[in-house]
């Protein structure tokens, strides 16, 4: 699937949800089932800054293309993590680099990718688009 | 029961009526900032809408008329802090600009290598920071008085610490991350026993002790108006005018001179002398509005019923289980820090706001001391006069759906 049919699918999922309750429940559902990221990968330079929890993120490349792995220490982060991976893993470079994501706004929670709250997400979104560019610099 | 009547102070902040994710907002993060009262907000469209006009320099109506309300404001404050000398005021914009300001004109002209400079664990960034500055420029050491478990600071160790190589001590009168209110008298005595100067970060303290510079006989003491009902960026920095007098100034432009030629100027008296450029006209004399209201309830009875709520919430938090209070000071203000087992900070924020209840979550800018108590952050419900019990039992019913939902 394509990055944005993979986001067209998540909207649809959100779509069913008509009070936060649900809607965050999932979120933290997806937060737990994320699986762990092992120790090995838990450094300071896999750290997203500027988040009030910590978020890590490691990428490698595979056949042409990137795979995500990441976790966090808080459930709501993490689930929103979860989904961030889910969409942007197992692209090409290019892809990455020029990923539009539109769902986090379509499903209703683009107040965590606001200045305050969570721009550890923000800066999720730029560092995977980062290692995009630069996997298409070093083939 | 408190002898205000809480239901018509809630009337006076218009803010409370807002809804939040569709629910009636719960404000428990006061610490953070407080909310306005409709005085305050009159007091600013006023001054914008009928005498807006440059202070001290113009001879015209609006500016005798809004330099006297700009200086009204000096008087109510010098009344506020009990200060012998109207001078002794200074506006800032904040509590950080007031620390910046001592840290940049006394540090960089009375502190040498070698001097100590005493801080707490308990310190906000803004009382760190400046201090690390002043340091590394001057080559001083920098000494931090221990807390205990339960967030009080070891006051022998403070003693301990003191000798002729003490210069200064700057410390807070409460803490923003666990309301720890500090014995600053004792810790100014000991200071100017071996004579160090003082200053005293009363961000969190003037909204809701009693303070007197004089008794406490603090060198400086600073504070931010808008976390007692006023405006933000506006501060004030008390300092003894002997000291005052002896500093240089800090920034240089209109206001702060007396005569200038291009080969040298002179600087104008306190406390214009720390007053450059045109000031924050519009928040100084709003801040009167907030003092005033203030003084209309009665610090004693807002602290009082203020010690109602903290004793309230402290009950019915205990009872949550897996949840445990940060902070446990032999004397406190209204602030609850926790955590909860199993729970991250952000996802009890999270949640929390998703019912319309706001508190702060996080390291509270005060890092260091979360290290101390090896925690990543805690969450923060801090109350104002016009919160209620019924606000609490919201919070409480609010922080059993995050145990719900999370674990
Ligand atoms: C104890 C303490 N000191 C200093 C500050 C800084 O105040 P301001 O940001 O208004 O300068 C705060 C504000 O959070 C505080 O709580």
């Amino acid at each position: 699937m394509t990055i944005n049919e993979i986001q067209d699918e998540i909207i649809e999922e959100f779509e069913l949800f008509d009070d936060w309750e649900g809607k965050y429940e999932y979120i933290i559902d997806l937060g737990k089932k994320l699986p762990k990221l092992s120790d090995e990968f838990k450094t300071d330079d896999n750290i997203i800054k500027g988040c009030q929890s910590i978020v890590w993120l490691h990428a490698y490349k595979q056949d042409g293309r990137i795979h995500f792995e990441a976790d966090s220490e808080a459930i709501i982060v993490k689930g929103l993590v979860s989904m961030l991976v889910k969409v942007m893993t197992n692209h090409t470079p290019e892809e990455i680099a020029n990923a539009d994501l539109y769902f986090i706004d379509k499903i209703g929670l683009a107040s965590h990718l606001a200045q305050t709250r969570s721009n550890g997400l923000a800066s999720m979104v730029k560092q995977m688009k980062a290692y995009g560019i630069a996997y298409q610099a070093n083939v | 029961m408190s002898i205000l009547d809480i239901n018509k102070i809630r009337k006076d902040f218009p803010i409370l009526d807002e809804k939040i994710n569709g629910r009636d907002l719960v404000y428990f993060d006061n610490a953070a900032t407080s909310q306005k009262p409709l005085v305050v907000l009159e007091a600013l469209s006023n001054y914008y809408g009928h005498y807006n006009a440059n202070i001290h320099r113009g001879i015209h109506f609006l500016a005798e008329k809004a330099t006297s309300a700009f200086e009204d404001s000096r008087t109510t404050i010098q009344k506020f802090l009990n200060a012998a000398h109207k001078e002794e005021i200074i506006f800032t914009y904040g509590t950080t600009d007031g620390i910046n300001l001592v840290a940049q004109t006394y540090g960089r002209k009375f502190l040498k290598e070698g001097d100590e400079i005493i801080i707490s664990t308990l310190e906000h960034h803004s009382n760190i920071v400046p201090w690390q500055m002043l340091c590394e420029e001057k080559g001083c050491v920098l000494r931090v008085i221990p807390i205990d478990d339960k967030g009080d600071l070891i006051l022998e160790e403070y003693v301990k610490m003191l000798s002729e190589k003490t210069k200064f001590v700057s410390v807070v009168h409460v803490s923003n991350a666990l309301g720890t209110i500090n014995d600053i008298k004792f810790i100014i005595d000991n200071a100017h026993a071996v004579g160090a100067k003082v200053l005293i970060d009363g961000a969190q303290a003037s909204s809701h002790i009693t303070i007197d510079v004089q008794a406490l006989d603090a060198d400086f003491y600073a504070f931010s108006a808008h976390k007692l009902f006023g405006p933000t960026g506006m501060g004030v920095l008390y300092g003894k005018s002997d000291i005052l007098n002896a500093m240089p100034p800090y920034r240089g432009g209109g206001e702060m001179i007396k005569e200038v030629t291009f080969e040298k100027t002179s600087y104008n008296e306190l406390p214009y002398k720390f007053e450059a450029g045109t000031p924050n006209i519009a928040d100084v004399v709003a801040v009167k509005f907030a003092i005033d209201y203030i003084n209309d309830l009665g610090k004693e009875n807002i602290a009082a019923y203020e010690d109602e709520l903290l004793k309230y919430a402290t009950e019915q938090l205990s009872e949550i289980g897996g949840l445990r209070i940060v902070g446990q000071a032999k004397e406190k203000v209204s602030v609850v820090s926790f955590v909860l087992d199993g729970v991250h900070p952000q996802d009890v924020g999270v949640i929390l706001d998703q019912q319309g209840i706001a508190v702060r979550t996080g390291h509270h800018c005060t890092q260091p001391l979360m290290s101390r108590l090896g925690l990543p952050g805690t969450s923060r419900a801090s109350f104002a006069v016009y919160n209620t019990t019924t606000e609490i039992d919201k919070l409480v019913a609010g922080i059993h759906k995050v145990k719900k939902m999370v674990l």
